[in-house]
């Protein structure tokens, strides 16, 4: 019969059946995968145009490669992928579960004749007790046989390692179960990000499509700190303590009120989990002074922020207008004037952090030490709620276990027939695998070697 | 001496190994194949050596912050010669393949004397994002995973070699010339199968590992990011190279066309990406 004059129905299942079909669909995702690669992904529109001018933008739209992965052509491809891998393991797992369900116990004459792995025996001792002796014998070097009695003959079948024939099934399976996972992660996960500054609290975090969502609780950052590698500015670690707020109660995490996260070390609460992911200044540097009247020695400690009036006393004031963390090579620095009472602004002039006294040189009506500069700092968080994140590596546990299975395991199989022939015993024994012949024809012969000592019987030794 | 003496020992060995495979290839004396794997086993052991100073100097230089040696591109390429030569030797073990060797090889020793001869060998410390055990894992895995990708790759070659040699002469007389010292098709094309079977479940190891740790360190364990799609491209090259071999017809010189195309693909996933592309995975910049 061909193909053509085979049902419409049988023609799509053979289809979607069909290894080929496999094998097209994993090289066709891998080429289209390459796509995705070179086109940057989720780019704002101008960044393309700017690439590829405005004609291929609109066909880049056209063809969904600027988020290619999430894409209807790339899904589609995916799904029919899914479907392959269900049909092909509907098809073939009876085949697999006939091995266990109907076990051939019996080995029929031609698998006696024309095995791989084969040896025959015979001797003069008795064939029923010898059926139990080499049952006990293959039950201490092989596995537990069990045995038939069919036409005058004893079978011992006895077998190992049947699972590793459902080891593709495990691994298909697997595949569909992180593909699972993945899709209920895109629909209830919540993926974001939040700033929160040094000593303040957010409720919500924003999406990366700049949507606002509510965590359902408080959290609050009160302290950021980076630390640096000895002698550069390449940052070793960067920690952010965290409070976490019900009601406006502390919450106690691990026994404690206060949670430190870093780099590779989230906080999880209430299914979202915090990363540290990055850092940056929060405006605001906060300024400490300490300032010396030139004509009365009083002196005075101050705090300041950039372009605050403050005032100092019989009318004068000051402002900071400009600082640095470090001014050319000679640390943190800040530009600052005085405004006299007369309301005359002065000369801008600069104040060295590690140099305390040097401001007292510039004469004037007050100097100026630079104690403190602090800058405000904010921690970015990533955020994230994933409730398929568990079953994701629930099936990639299943595929390296299924992969190993399928790969270095086989099952193997032992049959031993016992026969009367005349005053002697006839022993015929076979053994299969099914991968890894040459592996299983080496254990055949040394299992063939101990069975052929437990023919001879302990007490015979040898005729 | 120094983690840089023995890396440049370990080249210079693993040299002489393919010169004399090269030698044993031509002259068909198995006293020079014994010599050349034996030379190929005292460079894996320096190496192996090599890399346990570096990681004592990484400790030496870096004090608490001191780390496996496996995390700049030096170090990568160092690390990827001694998985090929681990899973080389393993092969060689279990099936005894002398003619191997001299297509196994030049890929470790290229890969030396590339690190040797221009990558940056400095011991610098780790930006936080790499402070992760998860780095061990995951670098040990894809690595050991590539390096059986590389094995399949060499024998390919061979494979490619040899069955024109074989088809021209009809099989009926032995195949001459420095050809008929490569072991016959059939056990070519079962090596390729075998060294792809032990490398796709480390890659897909590699790919969890890497898929964990991500999620460990951003929350994300998949993100289309450039390294982690070529990956899943080396990935679903190798499954359609093992589920080509139940059907017929794609056997032989197609499986051996994919296995180099999927050595090319992982080259391109572990170098390409880094050099050409953008993404998490920037040592290749460094």
């Amino acid at each position: 019969m061909t193909a053509d004059t085979k049902p419409f129905a049988d023609r799509i299942w053979d289809f979607f059946c069909s290894l080929k079909l496999t094998i097209v669909l994993l090289l066709l995702l891998a080429a289209t995968s390459i796509i995705g690669t070179v086109i940057q992904q989720n780019a704002p529109a101008a960044d393309y145009i700017r690439e590829y001018g405005q004609t291929n933008y609109e066909l880049f739209v056209k063809l969904q490669f600027t988020d290619m992965y999430h894409s209807a052509w790339f899904m589609g491809i995916l799904g029919l992928f899914c479907v392959n891998l269900i049909c092909c393991s509907i098809k073939n797992f009876p085949r697999a579960w006939r091995f266990v369900s109907k076990p051939t116990l019996i080995a029929p004459d031609g698998l006696l004749k024309n095995s791989a792995n084969k040896a025959s025996f015979s001797s003069k001792r008795d064939r029923d007790l010898l059926a139990s002796e080499l049952a006990a014998a293959l039950k201490k070097e092989f596995a537990t046989p069990r045995s038939n009695e069919a036409e005058g003959r004893i079978h011992l079948f006895a077998q190992k390692g049947i699972y590793s024939r459902f080891g593709a099934y495990m691994t298909h399976l697997s595949i569909l179960i992180v593909i699972f996972g993945a899709i209920i992660g895109t629909l209830w996960g919540e993926k974001g990000y939040v700033n929160i500054v040094e000593g303040t609290q957010v409720d919500r975090f924003q999406q990366r499509s700049g949507e606002e969502l509510p965590l359902g609780f408080t959290l609050r950052c009160e302290d950021f700190t980076v630390e640096y590698y000895p002698g550069s500015n390449r940052p070793k670690d960067y920690f952010s303590d965290l409070i976490i707020l019900e009601n406006d109660q502390h919450v106690m995490i691990k026994g404690l009120e206060k949670t430190r996260i870093e780099v590779n070390k989230p906080l999880t609460y209430r299914g979202y989990t915090f990363y540290q992911s990055s850092y940056g200044p929060a405006g605001n540097t906060t300024f400490k002074f300490r300032i010396t009247g030139n004509t009365t020695k009083e002196t005075q400690e101050l705090s300041a922020r950039a372009g605050e009036k403050i005032s100092l006393g019989n009318g004068y004031s000051f402002v900071v207008t400009n600082y640095a963390s470090n001014y050319s090579n000679f640390g943190p620095a800040v530009q600052m004037r005085v405004t006299a009472p007369d309301g005359a602004p002065g000369n801008p002039f600069i104040v060295l952090q590690n140099y305390p006294d040097f401001d007292a040189k510039r004469g004037g009506a007050f100097s100026f030490s630079l104690l403190a500069m602090d800058q405000l700092q904010y921690t970015g968080l990533q955020v994230a709620k994933d409730p398929g994140v568990e079953i994701v590596w629930a099936g990639c546990f299943l595929m390296v276990f299924g992969s190993l299975t399928a790969f270095f395991f086989s099952h193997r199989r032992i049959w031993i027939c016992l026969e009367k022939d005349g005053n002697k015993t006839s022993i015929q024994m076979i053994g299969n695998a099914h991968r890894n012949q040459a592996g299983f024809s080496l254990s055949f012969n040394e299992l063939q070697q101990k069975i052929e000592a437990a023919i001879n019987g302990p007490a015979t030794d040898k005729e | 001496m120094d983690s840089g003496t023995l890396f440049n020992i370990t080249t210079i060995v693993y040299f002489v190994a393919m010169l004399l495979f090269f030698v044993y290839i031509a002259s068909k004396n198995t006293t020079i194949a014994r010599a050349a794997t034996l030379a190929a086993l005292i460079g894996f052991i320096v190496q192996t050596a090599a890399l346990g100073l570096r990681w004592y100097e990484a400790y030496q230089i870096l004090g608490s912050d001191g780390r496996a040696p496996l995390t700049n591109l030096y170090e990568s390429v160092v690390f990827f010669a001694w998985s090929i030569l681990l899973i080389y030797l393993l092969i060689d073990l279990k099936y005894r393949q002398r003619a191997i060797g001299a297509f196994v090889l030049p890929i470790a020793l290229l890969s030396m004397l590339w690190a040797q001869l221009s990558l940056n060998s400095g011991i610098d410390p780790l930006v936080p994002a790499l402070q992760s055990n998860w780095l061990t894992y995951h670098v040990i895995t894809c690595f050991l995973g590539y390096a059986g990708f590389a094995v399949a790759f060499g024998v390919s070659i061979m494979y490619l070699l040899r069955i024109g040699k074989e088809e021209k002469e009809q099989g009926d007389k032995a195949v001459g010339g420095v050809i008929g010292m490569f072991p016959s098709s059939r056990v070519l094309d079962d090596l390729n199968y075998r060294a792809i079977m032990v490398g796709f479940p480390l890659l897909t190891l590699g790919i969890i590992t890497g898929a964990a740790w991500a999620n460990y360190a951003w929350g994300t364990y998949w993100s289309w990011d450039p390294k982690e799609t070529w990956s899943l491209i080396v990935w679903f090259i190798y499954a359609a190279f093992l589920h080509a071999r139940f059907t017929r017809g794609w056997v032989g010189r197609k499986a051996a066309w994919l296995s180099i195309f999927g050595f090319a693909a992982t080259l391109f996933c572990y170098l390409g990406v880094n050099l050409v592309l953008s993404g998490l995975h920037s040592y290749g910049s460094a």
